[in-house]
């Protein structure tokens, strides 16, 4: 038999949303009733797509200007590095990102919201992490924007990100907050991970070393997988 | 001090201009060994309404039960042209397809062979993070009798949702269907891993 390698550690408890979690009201129809059965790890979970030699296409990291023609809003660059439980960088894995325009809209005929569309701006990036785990965006400062969840409720200031890391139990799709956003405060998605600490770590930091003199706010955000679990097999 | 791990947040439901990719569709794209089949099926919610904003993604070894990846010890895969992921978004009656191959038995850690099967990561609006289940095939019966993940479901309605029905040939292509319901009656067997 091959020495495998070892499983990927549990969530540990509050990092993650719940499925069922009525505040965020599409959930209610589509959560599962039953707990997801707990699977232990085969070579099924720990292993997963790899992207290093760019399959996936061409890094797409500005994405303020469609044809040369610039879009509306605030540059901002936006960057960090994806690592794991332990410090560990991820290299050579794809981070997609999408988000709504300066106005609050987004490039998607779904997008009801009356403001307006910006024909240079699609907000959609992506980009395979290099040997130390970074990546960085230019792109512009999304807008807010409403959504039917409650009367007169509007999403924070807000980046989409998708993430592989290393193994199909690595996937991870999350959002990116802005600091000192009054409308985090009642937002039932970022308000969905239940511990305080976790929740805070998906809020950005302004880093005035990452801005560019007369051209760009920077803002810094590190994006964390699972790491291996390192219990011992005889007492796992 | 281990770093707390990026809590998940729901996709939303306006990613599809950004993640689409319909080739992503088609893991045979590149060429394939072994024969190509296709897997058809659809997403449908607690009201039995179809889900046309979920993001279906894919992942699995090739004929030769080998993975595509540096923790798959053993020796290299034999087909290098199939990376065994794929991607779908649903539309708006909430169906997808993948065109692929059945991907061979893979070693368990106790050394067991599990049934061929496909692992599905599943991204909605309303779901804060991913649903995880596995994709059987009806026509392997005696693998899937003897598969340990499989034995592990008690309730056997629940066992059968990870079963892929063969159906009629689609376009020429031996065909299974698979549907994923998210809550209620026939609700999909989802794993936490």
């Amino acid at each position: 038999m091959i020495a495998r390698p070892a499983p990927y550690a549990r969530h540990r408890e509050g990092t993650q949303p719940p499925y069922d979690y009525p505040a965020y009201t599409s959930t209610i129809k589509r959560h599962p009733l039953r707990e997801p059965i707990p699977l232990a790890h085969t070579l099924s979970e720990i292993t997963g797509p790899t992207f290093e030699d760019l399959w996936c296409g061409p890094n797409a990291t500005d994405i303020t200007r469609v044809n040369g023609r610039e879009a509306m809003g605030q540059r901002i660059i936006v960057s960090g590095r994806v690592l794991d439980e332990d410090g560990r960088p991820v290299r050579g894995t794809l981070v997609e990102l999408w988000q709504a325009n300066a106005a609050g809209r987004y490039h998607h005929d779904g997008d009801q919201h009356d403001a307006p569309l910006d024909p240079n701006f699609t907000g959609a990036g992506q980009v395979v992490t290099d040997e130390e785990g970074r990546w960085r965006f230019l792109t512009i400062r999304p807008g807010a924007y409403p959504w039917r969840n409650t009367y007169n409720a509007w999403r924070p200031a807000h980046i989409h990100f998708s993430v592989f890391g290393p193994s199909f139990a690595t996937r991870l799709i999350t959002q990116m907050y802005f600091p000192g956003d009054p409308l985090l405060e009642t937002d039932p998605v970022f308000h969905s991970i239940p511990d305080a600490e976790a929740r805070g770590r998906l809020v950005s930091r302004y880093d005035a070393n990452l801005s560019e003199a007369e051209y760009a706010l920077g803002y810094s955000w590190d994006i964390v997988l699972r790491g291996r679990d390192e219990t011992p097999a005889e007492s796992r | 001090m281990k770093r707390i791990p990026t809590g998940s947040q729901t996709i939303g439901p306006f990613f599809r201009e950004a993640l689409k990719r319909p080739a992503w569709s088609d893991l045979t794209r590149d060429g394939a060994r072994g024969e190509i089949v296709r897997i058809d099926g659809a997403v449908f919610d607690g009201d039995g309404n179809p889900v046309p904003d979920a993001l279906i993604e894919i992942w699995q070894a090739g004929p030769d039960g080998r993975y595509a990846h540096p923790d798959d010890l053993g020796p290299v895969p034999s087909d290098r042209l199939f990376r065994g992921f794929g991607r779908a978004c649903t539309d708006l009656e909430g169906r997808f397809w993948f065109r692929t191959v059945v991907p061979g038995a893979v070693e368990g850690p106790d050394g067991v062979r599990h049934a061929p099967h496909v692992n599905v990561n599943v991204f909605a609006r309303g779901l804060l993070r991913q649903l995880v289940t596995r994709i059987y095939f009806s026509d392997r019966a005696e693998q899937n009798a003897r598969d340990p993940v499989l034995a592990s479901i008690a309730d056997e309605a629940a066992r059968k949702t990870l079963i892929a029905e063969k159906i009629a040939p689609q376009g020429g292509f031996v065909s299974y269907r698979f549907d994923i319901v998210l809550q209620g009656a026939g609700e999909t067997a989802f794993f936490a891993i």
